[in-house]
């Protein structure tokens, strides 16, 4: 803000306080003749006012919002470029909140920063604050109990887009992944075309479908989709290609919604969490996440 | 009776549509209030019509309940007051009659596109552009016309009641054109001049003196004329009248930014917009005192008097309602309430309690004069709507008071990790009772509209029973 901008600010502001002072004062000081006497105006018929004096306690308590704000308006800022005597900023308000949480949070995540991901996924503390990462930052497209929803992924089976040993995990959450399903409408050709593809995209999983529609989706199927998926349907975790044979559909497993992706393509961001939450709360909320499929066998589930 | 007919006499007609209008987008405007209200407790109640939709619908509730229902109130009860205290005919019957039908196109106008999805996105000012300039057209006429009878007034003094519903109109006209400052991008879409956080800043200016102005000083308009007039005792004080007109005005100006605290406002203009808020306090309440006080002396008459008892509450609700906001507005206080169903709970005690109350307390007084009968048909079913509309928003304000503060402590609670104890939707899940309650609430308040309309349709019946209306003569100037 300029100069001349900041004067602005302060003159209006003062000229805004005075003038409710001044009215005040004004409108407060004694005037002659009974407060039982009516200004001697009458309107339609009976319409008339007495001029009684303002109510005491309500006149202190329009000066003391008054001296209140000049107080605040001297200790934080409030008066254009004036910050106030207090130094008080949000911003620095805000750091210092952090900081004071960090420092007090600290011990509690030292120990984790090197311990295996294998390891956390055994200890108690370290379950338990995953599962409060991820109810904070993942629950929210994941779900809280991590089953996912359509275009989200379901984290609780045993199945994986991007493989799902620990270290990929960590991978994925701090590096975020893109799985990008291209629009194939061109290349695959007419509506019947695509019904067909997507039939024999069912019939991979094991649903009973039509097998005519079937074996003319599959010639389809094994010119343009196996690239990605595989010649036997079960995908390639290094390109993020699912499985197309087991029962878990990021985007749902009905005709409309396989053909949907065919057509229009599917574009599926897990954004990058290093800078959001940093290595080490990516660590334990990736130990959590793997536990849920790799639960500890018993007597397994004591950290060593 | 010869001369009565040469004289000039008020221009009812057009308080009388609007009498009507207010009663018709009430009802409508709270049913749709009502709808989005189930919406929230049932997601899927009208599911799968865009149109009806919660994001749809929510605008549609609040453009009727202010503009259509609020706005005729203010256009019926200022023309009356105008008239009656100037001693002059309203200022052209031509203009006047444009603003009743400019006012209801744009209200059918809103019905139409707001559910379509066709919308500004600035809260309180969702119409676009071509709606705008139709407003912006009814509202110059509705100052042509106020204005013009100021002048025409065969009385000096300017009544209180129209330094408030000229302060209303005037400021009005000043929010909706520089809030909708835009370059058209075809008939149904429009962008804003402004960007990022000045954007924000003139929408919460407007948005909140559209409070300020066209939810308080107009409604402070109408409670100086009906308070006096239905207890029949002068005003409180002269003085009072003055130093909160003119604190109220110039101080609410300044408070738009407490609805933006804590967030990319600079940090300056945040300040500002909180200790003007606390300085808007005592004249808020100075405007209260001078209604209840002006019944000093009285009081037994709310023993009988229903109407009174609607101006009365209403009053107490905005006493209740503008001490709420300036401690909202303090920073420590509003970490906790912002975002969550504590501001709509406020917002309610304001509307449906201050707003609500005194138009209908005003407009059962206005009802018989207007239709030409001699009084309301059934005084009872006053009291009943009073009692149904008092509950209505108790059970209403204090069920999102408790939800608001509930879950603005469940969003700040943290775990010893550091992390949040609740996730969102567990707050949610928490809410759904006081949600239910809301509904009550809304219920209540709704079906004591219906009673009002009942009441309204058996009192134009006593009228069509008498015999013709004489002319009303013209009142002797003061």
């Amino acid at each position: 803000m300029s100069n001349a901008w900041s004067i602005y600010v302060i003159t209006l502001t003062t000229i805004m306080i005075v003038g409710c002072v001044w009215l005040l004062w004004y409108t407060s000081r004694p005037t002659d003749g009974s407060a039982d006497e009516t200004t001697g105006h009458v309107w339609d018929g009976d319409l008339r006012e007495y001029n009684k004096p303002l109510p005491r306690w309500w006149l202190n308590l329009f000066y003391i919002t008054i001296i209140f704000s000049i107080g605040y308006l001297i200790w934080y800022p409030g008066l254009g470029n004036f910050a106030g005597i207090g130094g008080w900023t949000s911003a620095k308000q805000h750091d210092e909140a952090r900081d004071e949480a960090e420092a007090r949070l600290a011990p509690i995540f030292a120990r984790f920063e090197t311990m295996p991901i294998e390891q956390i996924a055994r200890d108690d503390d370290g379950l338990a604050l995953g599962r409060s990462v991820f109810a904070n930052n993942c629950a929210t497209c994941h779900g809280s109990d991590a089953r996912g929803a359509i275009g989200f992924p379901n984290l609780t089976s045993s199945r994986w887009q991007w493989g799902g040993d620990p270290e990929t995990i960590l991978t994925t959450i701090l590096d975020g992944r893109h799985g990008i399903m291209p629009p194939f409408a061109a290349a695959i050709g007419d509506e019947l075309a695509m019904t067909e593809t997507a039939v024999y995209v069912q019939s991979l999983s094991g649903r009973r479908v039509s097998a005519e529609m079937a074996a003319a989706g599959k010639r389809r199927y094994d010119m343009i989709c196996l690239a990605c998926h595989g010649a036997d349907g079960t995908g390639n975790p290094a390109l993020g290609a699912p499985d197309l044979t087991d029962d878990d559909w990021v985007y749902g497993s009905s005709l409309e919604a396989i053909r949907y992706g065919i057509l229009h393509g599917r574009q599926g961001q897990m954004p990058a969490h290093r800078d959001i939450i940093g290595p080490i709360r990516a660590r334990l909320v990736a130990a959590w996440v793997w536990s849920l499929s790799n639960p500890p066998a018993d007597g397994d589930n004591v950290a060593p | 009776m010869a001369t009565a007919m040469a004289a000039e006499t008020y221009n009812d007609k057009v308080v009388r549509q609007f009498a009507i209008a207010t009663l018709v987008w009430g009802i409508v405007g709270m049913l749709v209030g009502v709808v989005i209200a189930t919406q929230l407790y049932w997601p899927d109640f009208l599911g799968g019509i865009s149109w009806l939709s919660y994001g749809r619908l929510r605008p549609l509730h609040t453009n009727a309940v202010i503009f259509a229902f609020g706005g005729s109130a203010l256009f019926a009860t200022s023309y009356w007051c105008v008239q009656r205290t100037s001693h002059a005919r309203l200022f052209c019957d031509k203009l006047a009659a444009f603003t009743f039908w400019g006012w209801q196109a744009v209200i059918v106008a809103a019905v139409i596109t707001l559910p379509l999805g066709i919308t500004q996105s600035k809260e309180y000012a969702e119409l676009e552009w071509p709606i705008d300039l139709l407003i912006l057209a009814v509202w110059v006429s509705y100052a042509v016309v106020f204005f013009g009878t100021i002048v025409k007034r065969k009385i000096k003094h300017i009544y209180v009641a129209n330094w408030f519903f000229g302060a209303y109109i005037i400021t009005i006209a000043v929010l909706h054109i520089f809030n909708n400052i835009w370059i058209p991008a075809g008939l149904g879409k429009s962008y804003p001049v402004y960007s990022g956080a000045v954007d924000a800043m003139v929408q919460w200016w407007y948005g909140h003196n559209a409070v300020g102005f066209f939810l308080t000083a107009g409604f402070l308009g109408m409670m100086y004329y009906y308070v006096p007039k239905q207890v029949g005792r002068p005003i409180y004080s002269y003085r009072l009248s003055i130093v909160h007109f003119w604190a109220l005005i110039a101080v609410y100006m300044w408070a738009g930014p407490h609805h933006l605290q804590y967030t990319a406002l600079p940090d300056w203009v945040q300040s500002l917009g909180m200790v003007f808020s606390l300085i808007l306090l005592a004249p808020s309440w100075g405007g209260a005192i001078n209604g209840i006080m002006t019944l000093s002396g009285a009081w037994h008459r709310l023993r009988t008097d229903p109407i009174l008892k609607f101006l009365i509450v209403s009053l107490s609700f905005y006493m209740m309602a503008t001490f709420e906001g300036p401690m909202m507005s303090i920073k420590t206080v509003n970490a906790l309430s912002h975002y969550t169903d504590w501001t709509i709970g406020h917002v309610h005690a304001g509307a449906l309690g201050w707003v609500a109350m005194i138009t209908i307390g005003a407009m059962y007084a206005m009802y018989p004069q207007v239709l030409g009968a001699p009084q309301m048909y059934s005084i009872k079913a006053i009291d009943l709507h009073f009692w149904l509309h008092t509950i209505g928003v108790l059970l209403y304000a204090a069920a999102l008071w408790i939800a608001g503060v509930m879950q603005g402590l469940m969003w700040r609670a943290t775990n010893d990790d550091g992390t949040l104890t609740y996730t969102f939707v567990e707050s949610v899940a928490a809410s759904y009772p006081y949600y239910m309650i809301r509904l009550i609430g809304g219920l209540f308040a709704l079906a004591g509209m219906f009673i009002m309309a009942w009441n309204v349709w058996k009192t134009w019946a006593i009228n069509r029973s008498l015999p013709a209306p004489t002319p009303v003569p013209a009142p002797a100037s003061a």
